[in-house]
């Protein structure tokens, strides 16, 4: 393969931008539990993340973690969660995407294909291109799985669950114990939670005004994030393809520059230059309002179907409650299993307040999460972007000053 | 018979310390021939010949290379007179002799070893490398006051063509260290009446300097028809010796003719790698012009894109629950769109600065190259001028020999009306070759002029989207920051 296993250290990935989380805010505030990624090695196909843990809960059997897990451990996880009836009331933390190297490899295939016809400059550019996308996708996918990880560890609840405990400590492969978990599950809930929206819509009629508004916004709202999160996309992918051609103008001039014996190829040479640093900033911006905006505005998408799901579990269990109660009236009727009725509707009464408080409680909270979040990232990314623009000015004065003088 | 002749061959590399002794290079036509009158160079040639010009010789031959008739000092030199009514070439080769008051040794000349590369039909024993000289030199020393090397070889005789058309390319090379060229060594192909016409310009320029210009060798239809005809017999072959080792000593023989011989070569070596460095400038234009076009194109769907992205986001902020976000997302809808109008622009500056200058360029391109094309054209046509010219020569004394006296004035008009139209047809070339250069110079230093201009305003137009661009961030942030 082109590129050997790549160990990718926190330090390349984050040394753009700042290391606290732009997606989520505090988290990783509790010093009882404290979890990164410090590192991913990308093997072919495969990423494996460093998971390190640090905490001072007596749960733990040793103060510091260090394991190897890749990306279907993630899920195994998210999975055991969302099927844990425990949990029904809370908001589960959306599982991390799977790492998406496509475009890169796509990129890597035309560099092979093409490299007879390049010349060595071109070759070369061409490879920092594909390294840097390479970083990029590496970037993106270590920052959403450590959130996930670190949404778990800062929820009271989900920060004591015994699954999540194993992932963290257990320093074995996580395959074997994966595949048996499977089998044991079956995945009940999950399948449900698919037709989350058409039950919400046409069932139950809402006696909580709180939660009917609920209903109607994250509906409405659903669909625009995700609207707005291709828009973003779009707009990145080809914020990006400029940023290259500046490279490709870059390697045209230098190649004519080559070709020339006069004083006009000093001259060509500072242009070349010129757009290669335009090049530089340019790529900056793109990928800045990708980590900031349009990451955002994904990660929000999955969050926001995590509510979701929320609010179809208990729009379920109010019509479970309703009908144990209709259930209740026939037996009382009929005078039969009477009290095994009241029992099953006062467990499903039971069961709906439950989920009523507690998805009140994390509605709430996602709200102000949201909120915050926005907030962080538009103010991080506007900074970003005022940067980038002001040294794209006084690379632009600088160099203008230089070609006139010439 | 050869030993009394003060002329000697040009030196074998072995032969070297024999002539060491002499400073002077007499240059050796000719001996006797006991051969038909048109044969010139005889066998003498297999003896080599120790010179006989003894330094006091030297001083009849002045520095600068006189010329002197042979008959005035032949004796001195031993030669028979005899020898002489049948040695056409004399007159061409006894003053080609060289100053003699140098310390510079001779210069050998490094040229491409004839025998080496002898594809002709000229045996190897008769071929030799070629000859020493030093006039240039001396001459170029005494005006300049610089010493430079100018070394001209005349090998490979070939024959071109077939029949009565056919005639012999001589490769002519230099190699040379005046700084006047460009190249240190370069060679074409001449063929004789090249020389006829390169002695002819020399005379009509220099000769009314008061310069002396040796004079060619003469024509040798007959013989030369012989060689044509492809008679593959030894006296052929020494008459294409004997020319090619008289023009070699032609060229060599004065400043002036140097000069223009190399001028000739150099010339042509000028346009041919300047026609090089144009198709290869067009070609990198393209692939520029390409990437520039590619970038238009990006910059319009990044445009585009971003007023999509800029709607939905305004959509979103009309669904945001929480108020100050709302209306920050709105603000960001708007910003959005101050980018979409700013890309806009700068696709504009994009095609219209970069885009349009490259296209240009390389329309022009085109048009220089159409020019190397028609100095081609007119090149052609001299060839053909000449050739026909040579056609008409070549009649005329077919009726010499057949002897038919009345259509010899016919053929005499010919070639009259031939050589006024040859000479047309130089001058014609010589004037495109002289405007298509001044002219490629000027497009060079006019177009180096016009594309600083052109990326500077490019610049200044990307330095002001950037401007703007803080601007709209600026204006932002506050927005931003009153989310709570």
């Amino acid at each position: 393969s082109f590129f050997p296993p790549k160990l990718f250290k926190r330090q390349t990935l984050c040394d753009m931008i700042p290391l606290v989380h732009s997606v989520s805010v505090d988290l990783n505030n509790d010093a009882s539990l404290v979890i990164d990624i410090p590192d991913a090695l990308c093997e072919r196909d495969k990423v494996k993340f460093t998971v390190h843990t640090k905490t001072t809960l007596s749960s733990f059997q040793k103060p510091e973690y260090s394991v190897q897990r890749q990306h279907e451990d993630f899920i195994w996880l998210h999975d055991t969660i969302v099927e844990t009836e425990e949990y029904a009331g809370l908001i589960i933390p959306p599982a991390p995407p799977k790492p998406d190297f496509e475009g890169p490899r796509e990129k890597m295939h035309k560099l092979g294909e093409g490299e007879s016809s390049m010349t060595k400059e071109e070759y070369a550019k061409m490879k920092q291109e594909l390294e840097a996308e390479y970083l990029a996708v590496f970037k993106k996918t270590v920052q959403v799985h450590e959130v996930f990880l670190q949404r778990l560890s800062s929820h009271p609840m989900f920060r004591k669950d015994r699954n999540f405990q194993i992932f963290l400590e257990y320093d074995q492969d996580l395959t074997v114990r994966r595949k048996n978990a499977k089998e044991m599950f079956g995945g009940f809930f999950k399948n449900m939670v698919k037709s989350a929206d058409e039950v919400l819509i046409s069932g139950v009629k809402e006696v909580d005004e709180f939660f009917e508004q609920e209903k109607n916004f994250l509906l409405d709202y659903s669909s625009k994030i995700k609207d707005a999160t291709a828009k973003a996309e779009k707009m990145t992918r080809s914020h990006k393809n400029v940023a290259d051609d500046y490279n490709h103008i870059s390697g045209a001039l230098n190649n004519i520059a080559a070709d020339n014996n006069t004083a006009f190829k000093k001259h060509l040479e500072k242009c070349a230059e010129v757009f290669e640093k335009l090049r530089k900033v340019e790529d900056r911006m793109a990928s800045d309002q990708e980590l900031k905006l349009t990451e955002l505005l994904r990660y929000y998408t999955r969050d926001i179907q995590a509510a979701k799901d929320l609010l179809y579990r208990r729009a379920r269990a109010l019509a479970d409650y309703e009908n144990s109660n209709k259930a209740l009236d026939k037996a009382r009727l009929k005078g039969k299993d009477v009290a095994q009725a009241e029992e099953n509707q006062k467990q499903c009464l039971q069961k709906f307040d439950k989920l009523s408080e507690s998805g009140k409680k994390e509605l709430t909270s996602f709200k102000a999460r949201r909120v915050v979040a926005f907030r962080k990232n538009l103010i991080e990314m506007t900074e970003l972007e005022i940067k980038h623009a002001k040294n794209s000015v006084s690379l632009l004065q600088g160099s203008i000053e230089v070609l006139k003088s010439n | 018979m050869s030993g009394s002749c003060g002329r000697i061959p040009p030196p074998f590399p072995d032969n070297e310390d024999q002539e060491a002794e002499s400073d002077t290079r007499v240059l050796d036509s000719d001996e006797d021939d006991d051969d038909e009158g048109e044969d010139i160079f005889t066998g003498a040639r297999s003896n080599p010949i120790t010179p006989t010009s003894a330094p006091d010789e030297c001083d009849i031959f002045s520095e600068e290379g006189s010329y002197i008739r042979s008959d005035v000092h032949h004796a001195t030199n031993g030669l028979h007179p005899d020898e002489e009514e049948l040695d056409l070439f004399t007159e061409a080769t006894v003053e080609l002799t060289l100053t003699n008051t140098t310390s510079q040794g001779r210069r050998e000349i490094i040229g491409p070893t004839a025998s080496a590369c002898n594809t002709t039909q000229v045996p190897n024993s008769i071929l030799k490398p070629s000859i020493v000289t030093k006039t240039t030199e001396e001459l170029e020393e005494e005006e300049s006051g610089d010493q430079f090397e100018l070394n001209i070889a005349v090998t490979n005789p070939e024959k071109i063509g077939d029949g009565m058309n056919a005639y012999m390319s001589y490769k002519v090379s230099t190699q040379t260290t005046l700084p006047m060229f460009l190249n240190k060594t370069f060679s074409v192909r001449r063929r004789f009446s090249d020389f006829l016409g390169l002695y002819e310009k020399i005379s009509a320029k220099h000769s009314l300097l008061g310069c002396i210009i040796p004079p060619p060798p003469q024509k040798s239809v007959v013989g030369m028809t012989k060689v044509k005809v492809g008679k593959e017999d030894s006296s052929s072959a020494e008459f294409v010796e004997k020319r090619r080792a008289a023009l070699e000593r032609l060229t060599n023989s004065s400043d002036a003719v140097n000069k223009m011989t190399i001028k000739m070569n150099e010339s042509d070596n000028w346009f041919e790698s300047k026609l090089q460095e144009v198709e290869n400038e067009e070609q990198l234009l393209r692939r520029l012009h390409a990437a520039v076009d590619s970038l238009v194109n990006h910059r319009k769907e990044l445009c585009s894109n971003t007023a999509v992205f800029s709607k939905s986001v305004a959509m979103l902020g009309s669904v945001e629950e929480n108020s100050a976000l709302s209306r920050a997302l709105s603000q960001l809808a708007e910003v959005e769109d101050k980018m979409e109008q700013l890309h806009q622009q700068q696709a504009f500056s994009d095609f219209f600065i970069l885009a349009e200058l490259l296209a240009d360029y390389i329309r022009l391109l085109g048009a220089v190259r159409c020019c190397f094309e028609q100095r081609m054209k007119v090149w052609q046509r001299l060839q053909e001028a000449q050739s026909t010219l040579q056609k008409k020569r070549e009649a005329e004394a077919k009726l010499l020999w057949a002897n038919k006296p009345e259509k010899l004035q016919q053929a005499k008009d010919d070639i009259n009306e031939w050589e006024s139209k040859v000479s047309q047809c130089e001058r014609d070339f010589e004037r495109v070759t002289c405007t298509v250069r001044k002219e490629l110079l000027r497009f060079e230093k006019e177009k180096a002029r016009d594309f600083k201009q052109h990326i500077v305003k490019y610049l200044e137009s990307l330095l002001h989207t950037q401007h703007r661009l803080v601007k709209c961030w600026e204006a932002f942030l506050p927005e931003a920051k009153a989310i709570a």
